[in-house]
Formats: C-alpha cells, sequence, structure tokens
C-alpha cells in the first residue's frame, strides 16, 4: 500500500511560523516554554554545550591518527574495525555510532560530505564547521571534488583518484592524512599537533613539523 | 530532485570559505539551539529519521533561507507540535499553558554524559540476508524518492539514482530510514557502501579516476 504524507504543509501552517521570525528569540521564546513546561532543564543544556565547547572536539580524532602513524598494529586494527579501537580510546558516541576509517595514500585522497544533511563524525571531530554545513560544500563536494580542495589551498597530483564519501547513512568516516615527511622522529603527542581538524574531513593535508 | 536538501551536484553555489578549528558558534543563539534539539530528543518522541525528515519537510523558502540552526530549531518545534508536547497556543503566547505528561523524561544535567556517549546505533539483527558482496555491479534505484509514502523521507540522493556501481564494502544490516521516518517500523536490512565512477554520475567529470562512494541499503540496488 501506497501512503500519503498526511502532514506536507504550506508556509502558514508549520507551527514554527508561530514562534518569533528572528532565530535568536525564537529560541529564547521555545526553552522558555519548554522549561516552564518541565520538558527541558536549562542546566543540562549548559552541560550539553559545555561538551561541544570544551570536551568533544577534533583533538579526539587527532589522537586516534597519531596513534595510527605511531603504531602500525593500531593502524591495522583502525582500518579493520573501527568502532571497537576508538571506543577502546573512550570516542565511542552519539553521531559516531559506525566509525569507518579510511586511509590517504599517494594513489587515494579521500573526502568526506554529507550532500542531503550534515552528519559528521561528532566524538572524533566535535560538532561540524559553519563550511562543511554550508550548502556550497553540501552542492559541490561530489561534483568538483578537486576545485573544493583548491579552495582549502590544496592540489592533488593528476595520479591521485578523489574518493568523496557521501555519508547518507549513519556511517561516518574519518579520514587518516597521510603522515607528513620528516616526522620519523616525532612521538605520538607531537605528531597530534601537526593533525588538522580539516585534514581528518579530507578537506586539508597534515601539517608540516 | 524531491526536496530541497537533496544538493549534491547542484551548481551555483559559490565558493567554500574555510575557518579556523577553534571557531564553533557563529551567534550565541547557535549553541542555545543545538542544546535544545539534543535535549528534546530525549523525551523519546521521535528518531533520528524522524528529526530529519522534520527538517526536509520545511517549505523550499524556509530551507532556501534558514541558516543551519535556524532549521533545526524550525523543526523541532514543528516536531514538538505534531507529538502532541507542545500546542500551538503555546507557541503563539511564548509560554506553558498546561501540564506535561512527559516531565519524567526530562534530560537532566547529571545524565547528559552517559546519554552523548551511548548514542544511538542504528545496526540491528535482520532476517533479510545479503543479495550483494564487495566487487558485484548494481543498480542505484531510478527514483530518488520513498517508495513506500509518496513525499516521504529516503536517503537514496538524486545524483546518484539510475547510476551504476560497484558494491565497495557490507556494513551489516542497518534501520531504514525510508520505514522509520514515517513510523513504519526500523525494518532494518543489509547496508552497503557503493562506489560510483564520477564519470557514471556527471557528464563533465573533473577527472576519469575520481569516485563518489554512497552508502545505500539493499532495496535501493538492483543487480546490474
Amino acid at each position: 500500500m501506497i501512503r500519503s504524507m498526511p502532514h506536507d504543509h504550506s508556509d502558514h501552517d508549520h507551527p514554527h511560523s508561530l514562534l518569533p521570525p528572528e532565530p535568536a528569540l525564537r529560541v529564547k521564546a521555545l526553552e522558555t516554554i519548554l522549561t516552564q513546561k518541565g520538558l527541558v532543564d536549562p542546566v543540562a543544556l549548559d552541560e550539553i554545550i559545555d561538551t561541544y565547547e570544551n570536551r568533544i572536539g577534533p583533538r579526539n580524532g587527532a589522537h586516534v591518527v597519531a596513534r595510527a602513524w605511531s603504531d602500525p598494529d593500531f593502524r591495522a586494527a583502525l582500518l579493520e574495525d573501527a568502532d571497537a579501537m576508538v571506543s577502546e580510546m573512550g570516542y565511542y558516541g552519539r553521531q559516531g555510532e559506525h566509525m569507518v576509517a579510511v586511509e590517504n595514500t599517494d594513489q587515494v585522497h579521500n573526502m568526506v560530505v554529507c550532500t542531503l544533511c550534515s552528519c559528521y563524525p561528532w566524538p572524533l571531530l566535535g560538532i561540524p564547521p559553519g563550511w562543511y554545513k554550508s550548502d556550497a560544500y553540501r552542492a559541490r563536494t561530489v561534483r568538483e571534488p578537486r576545485k573544493v580542495l583548491a579552495e582549502f589551498g590544496v592540489t592533488l597530483p593528476a595520479d591521485t583518484a578523489v574518493r568523496v564519501w557521501d555519508s547518507t547513512a549513519e556511517v561516518r568516516y574519518l579520514v587518516i592524512p597521510q603522515r607528513p615527511a620528516g616526522t620519523e622522529g616525532l612521538d605520538e603527542a607531537a605528531l597530534m599537533d601537526l593533525v588538522t581538524r580539516d585534514s581528518m574531513i579530507g578537506c586539508g593535508l597534515a601539517k608540516a613539523p | 530532485m524531491t526536496r530541497l536538501h537533496d544538493m549534491g551536484g547542484r551548481f551555483g553555489d559559490g565558493p567554500v570559505v574555510p575557518e579556523a578549528e577553534h571557531v564553533k558558534f557563529h551567534a550565541d543563539w547557535h549553541p542555545r539551539a543545538l542544546a535544545l534539539t539534543l535535549a528534546s530528543g530525549s523525551l523519546g518522541l521521535w528518531n533520528i529519521d524522524v528529526s530529519r525528515h522534520a527538517r526536509e519537510c520545511l517549505s523550499p523558502a524556509d530551507y532556501g533561507r534558514f541558516s543551519y540552526y535556524e532549521k533545526w530549531i524550525s523543526a523541532l518545534a514543528d516536531l514538538l507540535v505534531e507529538k502532541g508536547a507542545l500546542s500551538r497556543e503555546e507557541l503563539a503566547k511564548g509560554k506553558a499553558l498546561g501540564a506535561s505528561d512527559l516531565t519524567h523524561k526530562k534530560l537532566k544535567a547529571e545524565s547528559v554524559a552517559d546519554v552523548l556517549a551511548k548514542g544511538g546505533p542504528a545496526d540491528r539483527p535482520s532476517n533479510v540476508a545479503p543479495l550483494f558482496k564487495p566487487g558485484d555491479t548494481v543498480a542505484a534505484r531510478a527514483f530518488p524518492e520513498n517508495m513506500i509514502v509518496t513525499g516521504g523521507h529516503t536517503r537514496l540522493p538524486s545524483y546518484a539514482a539510475g547510476a551504476t556501481g560497484q558494491i565497495l564494502r557490507l556494513h551489516g544490516s542497518h534501520v531504514l530510514p525510508d520505514s522509520s521516518a514515517h513510523g513504519l517500523g526500523e525494518a532494518p536490512e543489509p547496508l552497503y557502501a557503493v562506489a560510483f565512477k564520477a564519470a557514471a554520475l556527471w557528464a563533465h567529470a573533473e577527472h576519469p579516476d575520481d569516485e563518489v562512494i554512497v552508502d545505500m541499503w539493499q532495496s535501493y540496488l538492483a543487480p546490474a
């Protein structure tokens, strides 16, 4: 049986149009109503914000990458079963329930996008940057990844293929950037400093030491 | 194209503007909108597919002009009313007009860390056997539309509809958004990463060796 959509509304039928149009006031109004109603605790909101402002961010992913660069057994295990490895490091969580690590090489450069919304591996990289959520990134990355890369200052050799991963399901992708040359003597902590957020989305390269 | 969110491959959006890693939010209300959405999700009135669909169901005019967190907060208001947690009158008056029977579900500050750490995995046991293995050639369904609900939610992007590609890996069995977004059950089935050559998707591919990998449920695919 084919079902029809019971609630495809025009502009004015949407309940949100009853709230103030200015977004800051819109958020404030909704928080006020939900708090009065006993459905939201403002202290819990503070706690969520503090988590993503101060505790969960791209240094988690950088830790995973630096370890993969330093420890061949860990690297192999990460490429085989990223969920097990990131869980072991304490980085499992919301929007990172099904992780897959993809490794950049001389032959393949991986990039991650979510064309349909803005899916992103939150426990490893934090909340997504503005550009990742932008229409331009969502629309263009699948069609012209090399032009997008150029806007990040990255030009790939002609014999490197680009593989763009469109996150259409609940699987989240972490790019393992190539380890920069001249880093042989560096320990895991020093390597972490070379791993940028953008390099783990595939829009940048790791920094030179 | 079914709805405005399905924008992969669209022309005309201008440059991507990189930004520094320390920038988390661009306005004071952004973190509040994020937190309010996550906390409301804990009431258990909807799943992730329902909430994605609510954002997609914003009118094309609103979807186009709203910023990311405006989409979130507006779809949140729509869902709270649709699921009966708030009334239209409460939104209009800006205050609560009666007691809720959901207060026991309110997310407590001390539970936040656990809730975020626990997440919401989408893999499930399934009685649908995998039909494909890595290397198999498959064709994505011609219609980037929900086949059960007219105008309903789907995760098949229109740029890949009808294209031929190769199975790259099997992710296991996952909840089917096309069903789950509409209260029709989780209907788990095999989920694959499918590799499409750029030339199979675009008239003027940037490079002959480039590929786009799309995660697709088995019911999106046919042997080719």
